[in-house]
């Protein structure tokens, strides 16, 4: 692109449906849904023309791409959302791409070229992609629709079924196979009673011969999760929720939580309304394209060489396909291979490839090792493996994998080969070995398709050390993870002892230290200064970057109140000069209004500030203050001495510090408050304004479990009732949404005070930076902050005493100062030639 | 007049920071490097057109305020996977004030 501003002017208002520029000569790609394969088809299609398409997405689900393999993770607790977002918000914008979350397409009118979303917005296309993914299967037994019943297909699910784990009462999952079985131990994980019904006689039944399904029933149950095979679901009771789940033979099994997962449908209703050809699912050529040649069909709503697939593997190299059709290359095709599916339940090994059904003209070679908890099978046809069954031990998974996907003849290694790649005889198994045997173009990341030579060859030429620098470089073990050990072996092989897996993180590319090893040296080397630290810790860069030098002024501000002067080049531009940057380059202005209260005075200040500086936008925000929006920056300094002069002061809305304290109106006002939830919160804001925390702290008190305030999905909450305050924290809703944890109930207002002032503390001295409360507190664990601030008082109040100290060097106005002169060169230029030109 | 513009002294630049130059053509960043090397680029990031002179400054780059676009200050071009450049202005040191080659500059661009 040549226009220097990168946004391109578009003076023929052609029709291209609501809220898409489109730049001239571009196509228009519109993709329906915004799955794991359309991802990966829009990266191919990027990777070969970033430029031909403008592309519309539209998601019925209200959020950006992610990694829906990893949700069984996500719910038992060992991954957050964040970590298994595939495209985060910044890659939409950095593409250029639109994205409507939260609409989901109605209809595709093929004539006009026209999709039509559920809110009415539009968007003309050139291009279609249609990846609407699959339908869970919910049967329709009696009581199927009662609240309290779920299917398991999208982060929504999820989130309701920890609402409802939260109980820790009871869950019956319908259906054994890999869902159904992960979801199981999730909730189980969540420390639900979970009981999983099976139609069938053994477990996953698709995947897995009979023999392992009895293996792995055994280890299902000592995970505490009761198996009933052969179990018919005649129907759920309950009356407006469900109560439990009634079996063809009668049996009653009672539940408040039912997960259907018993199956998917490819979702292809919309194509069928649009007269595309439906079978099964979409029916699409080997160039992916369906009965319409402009418009594409993949994923799970595809169906392909007869078959639909339910898989990440065969998707991506659908994916592949697409992005290449797109991108000129007619001669693209899909030819499905083999899969192999592992089981994602930490601690049971279980991988599974091709076809292992008994035949005639089939032959198996089977290893059972009881003492062990090992069953190996793998079928042959031919000298040649077609199928391959691994439990307890799948470390030859990948080298079984990569013969069958060759067709490699078996003859000569027959002997020996069910004892994997290895077998020396006798000797003790060298477990890396099985992975130093493959080939360099063998197969490690079936979801990513990366190959042996690529993740070798990229540790070795870009001296990779850690996993995550694996899977940054290559994506291999990036999806689903459980090529994760292979990756691991790989760095093993090439490194040595050099590889150290619990190698931490380091915080940014000019160091290899972690934010925890930082903020501990800087406290043990008694460093005072950014230059000094970098020179002690041995920066790798010269003056940093802006990653880590807003980090280093943090933490030297925390460890160092008083002491340390603060570096405002080290500073984000918004809290260099204390207002919010606008797209535009101009700035906002909130001030505070303590608890969310506001007088005659400070309205009409604020009404005299917008008239006198042309303020264009003003607005109430989210956090019940006011927002002055569109202040030019020399302006800034003025604008802020007339708001002083009514007695406002600094909202910190650009802070990484104390936001809001939102309240309700309480015992003040309402008839339901149990107290004066409006002066506390006052009271808090008051107290707690000025200072700096690793991220920002948003705060609500509410005067009655009703709530008003939204204190259940705060930094910090507090709930009052008549008996006192319940105070809670680590909540969120911005891009997590996450109800809060409870810290604990205290009687007095100055308990609450205290309570909330000695958590924030600890929180300053031990959050990295950028780390909301409710990851820190998932990183270090509640129970541990409770103890800390809860339960030892003398804790507390040494948490309490040193944020006062901290205190005394912070609350001092930020705007006042400036008003006064303060950093006057940030708010005017260096010079202004233009006046000088004028003059002359 | 001469093709150098005297535009201020070097001093009244913030170290690892920078200051906005006003002119017919638009705005220029000038930026003092932590070595005192002076720099001076148009003041539109070449994403969508961000203030730079309000980024972070290290060794002789920029991260942009909006979304973090890591410019050269050298040669103006974008760095790592981003792709684009801003135009350089020349500049020059002398007796501690910061002379600038406008003439470099397109003229007048259109508001
Ligand atoms: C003005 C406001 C929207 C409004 O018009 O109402 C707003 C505006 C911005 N929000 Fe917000 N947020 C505003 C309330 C919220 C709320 C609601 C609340 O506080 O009750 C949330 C969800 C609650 C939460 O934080 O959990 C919210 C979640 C976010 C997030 C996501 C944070 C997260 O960790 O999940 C960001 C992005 C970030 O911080 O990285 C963000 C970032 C922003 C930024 C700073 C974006 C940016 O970097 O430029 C916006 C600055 C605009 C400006 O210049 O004023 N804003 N933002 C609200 C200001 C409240 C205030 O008075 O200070
Ligand atoms: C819990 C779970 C575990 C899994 N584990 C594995 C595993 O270990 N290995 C593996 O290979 N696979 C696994 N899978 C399967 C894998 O996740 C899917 O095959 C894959 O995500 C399908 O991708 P897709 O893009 O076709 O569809 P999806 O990812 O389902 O995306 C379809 C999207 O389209 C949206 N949509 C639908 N209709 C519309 C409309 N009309 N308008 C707008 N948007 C619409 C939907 O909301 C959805 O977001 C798992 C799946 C689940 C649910
Ligand atoms: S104000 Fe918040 S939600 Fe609105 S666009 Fe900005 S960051 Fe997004
Ligand atoms: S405008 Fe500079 S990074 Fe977007």
């Amino acid at each position: 692109m040549n226009d220097i501003g990168g946004t391109v002017a578009r003076d023929n208002p052609s029709p291209q449906g609501d809220g898409v520029a489109v730049s001239p000569g571009r196509q228009r790609l519109v993709v329906i849904g915004n799955g794991m394969a359309p991802g990966r088809a829009l990266e191919r299609l990027f990777e070969r023309s970033p430029d031909i398409y403008d592309v519309t997405i539209f998601n019925a689900e209200p959020r950006v791409n992610y990694d829906r393999i990893m949700l069984s993770p996500l719910l038992s607790g060992e991954k957050t959302f964040e970590e298994i977002v595939i495209h985060g918000d910044g890659w939409y914008e950095r593409h250029g791409v639109t994205l409507h979350k939260g609409c989901k397409v109605v209809r595709i009118d093929r004539a006009a070229r026209l999709v039509v979303g559920s809110d009415g917005r539009t968007a003309f296309y050139d291009k279609l992609i249609i990846a609407t993914g699959s339908l869970p299967i919910v049967i329709p037994v009696p009581g199927h629709a009662l609240a309290g019943v779920m299917t398991y297909r999208d982060v929504d699910d999820v989130h309701a079924m920890l609402l409802m784990a939260r109980g820790r009462g009871k869950a019956v999952v319908i259906g054994g196979g890999l869902l159904g079985l992960e979801a199981a131990a999730g909730l189980t994980e969540q420390g639900m009673e979970v009981t999983v019904l099976h139609l069938m006689p053994t477990l996953m039944e698709r995947q897995l011969d009979a023999a392992a399904g009895h293996l792995l029933r055994r280890a299902v149950e000592a995970r505490g999760i009761r198996v009933i095979t052969e179990a018919n679901t005649k129907a759920i009771l309950g009356d407006d929720k469900v109560r439990a789940v009634q079996l063809g033979d009668g049996t009653e099994i009672a539940a408040e939580l039912v997960v259907m997962a018993v199956g998917i449908r490819p979702n292809a209703g919309l194509a069928k309304d649009a007269g595309l050809t439906v079978n099964r699912g979409i029916v699409v050529g080997a160039d992916m394209r369906t009965s319409d040649p402009d418009i594409f069909a993949l994923g799970e709503c595809a169906e392909a060489h007869g078959q639909v697939f339910g898989l990440v593997a065969p998707l991506y190299e659908m994916a592949s396909v697409v992005g290449a059709q797109l991108a000129g290359d007619a001669e693209a095709r899909f030819n499905p291979t083999a899969t192999a599916t592992k089981l994602k339940v930490t601690g049971i090994d279980l991988y599974s490839a091709g076809d292992f059904a008994d035949g005639k003209d089939r032959e198996e070679i089977v290893l059972r090792d009881a003492a062990h908890g090992i069953y190996k099978r793998l079928v042959l046809q031919d000298n040649r493996i077609i199928g391959a069954v691994m439990y307890g031990d799948t470390s030859s998974g990948a080298w079984f994998f990569d013969l069958m996907k060759r067709g490699t003849d078996i003859s000569d290694m027959r002997e020996t080969l069910i004892f994997g790649p290895n077998y020396a005889g006798g000797g003790p198994a060298d477990p890396t070995a099985a992975v130093a045997a493959l080939a360099d173009d063998a197969e490690i990341c079936g979801c990513n398709g990366v190959c042996k030579g690529k993740i070798t060859g990229a540790i070795a030429a870009q001296g990779l050390k850690t996993l995550d620098a694996v899977r940054a470089h290559t994506k291999a073990s990036a999806s689903c993870g459980s090529c994760t050990g292979l990756v691991e072996q790989l760095l093993r092989i090439q490194l040595g002892d050099a590889y150290n897996p619990a190698a931490m993180q380091p915080m940014c590319g000019c160091t290899d230290l972690g934010h925890d090893d930082v903020r501990r040296l800087i406290v043990a080397k008694q460093l005072k200064s950014i230059p000094e630290l970098m020179q002690t810790l041995e920066w790798k860069s010269s003056g940093g970057c802006a990653r880590c030098r807003p980090a280093l002024n943090y933490y030297l501000l925390a460890t160092w109140p008083g002491d340390y002067i603060d570096d405002s080049q080290s500073r984000f531009i918004n809290e260099r000069v204390h207002a919010n940057i606008q797209k535009d380059g101009t700035y906002s202005v909130v001030p505070r209004m303590w608890g969310g209260l506001t007088s005659a005075r400070e309205l009409r200040a604020i009404a005299d500030v917008v008239e006198r500086f042309n303020i264009p936008t003003v607005k109430v925000t989210g956090g019940q203050r006011i927002d002055m929006l569109g202040v030019k920056k020399e302006d800034l300094p003025a604008v802020w001495a007339d708001l002083n002069a009514a007695g406002m002061v600094s909202g910190h809305a650009y802070g990484k510090a104390l936001r809001t304290v939102k309240t309700c109106v309480g015992s003040e006002w309402c008839r339901f408050g149990t107290q004066d939830s409006t002066g506390l919160g006052v009271k808090v804001e008051k107290f707690m304004w000025g200072s700096w925390t690793p991220a920002k702290v948003k705060m609500a008190v509410s005067g009655c479990p009703r709530n008003c305030a939204e204190a259940t999905c705060k930094d910090v909450g507090v709930i009052c009732v008549d008996s006192g305050y319940d105070i809670h924290f680590a909540g969120a809703a911005g891009l997590d949404i996450k109800g809060t944890e409870v810290l604990g109930h205290v009687a007095t207002e100055d308990e609450a005070i205290a309570v909330i002032v000695a958590l924030v503390q600890l929180y300053r001295e031990q959050g990295r930076y950028l780390e909301r409360i409710y990851k820190w507190a998932k990183r270090v664990g509640v129970e541990t902050i409770r103890k800390q601030v809860m339960d030892d008082l003398e804790r507390r109040r040494a948490l309490y005493d040193r944020f006062v100290f901290a205190q005394t060097f912070a609350q001092h106005d930020p705007w006042a100062e400036r008003a006064r002169g303060k950093d006057a060169h940030e708010f005017a230029p260096l010079s202004d030639l233009t006046r000088l030109e004028a003059a002359e | 007049m001469s093709d150098w513009v005297d535009v201020g002294a070097l001093a009244d630049v913030p170290v690892r920071g920078a200051r906005v130059v006003k002119t017919s053509a638009g705005c220029v960043a000038v930026f003092r490097a932590e070595d005192d090397r002076a720099f001076a680029v148009e003041d539109r990031c070449p994403h969508k057109a961000g203030p730079l002179s309000q980024g972070i400054v290290h060794d002789r780059l920029v991260t942009c305020p909006l979304h973090n676009w890591v410019i050269d200050l050298a040669d103006g071009k974008a760095q790592g996977a981003d792709e684009g450049a801003v135009r350089t202005v020349p500049v020059r040191i002398e007796a501690g004030r910061i002379l600038l080659h406008l003439a470099s500059l397109p003229a007048q661009r259109a508001a």
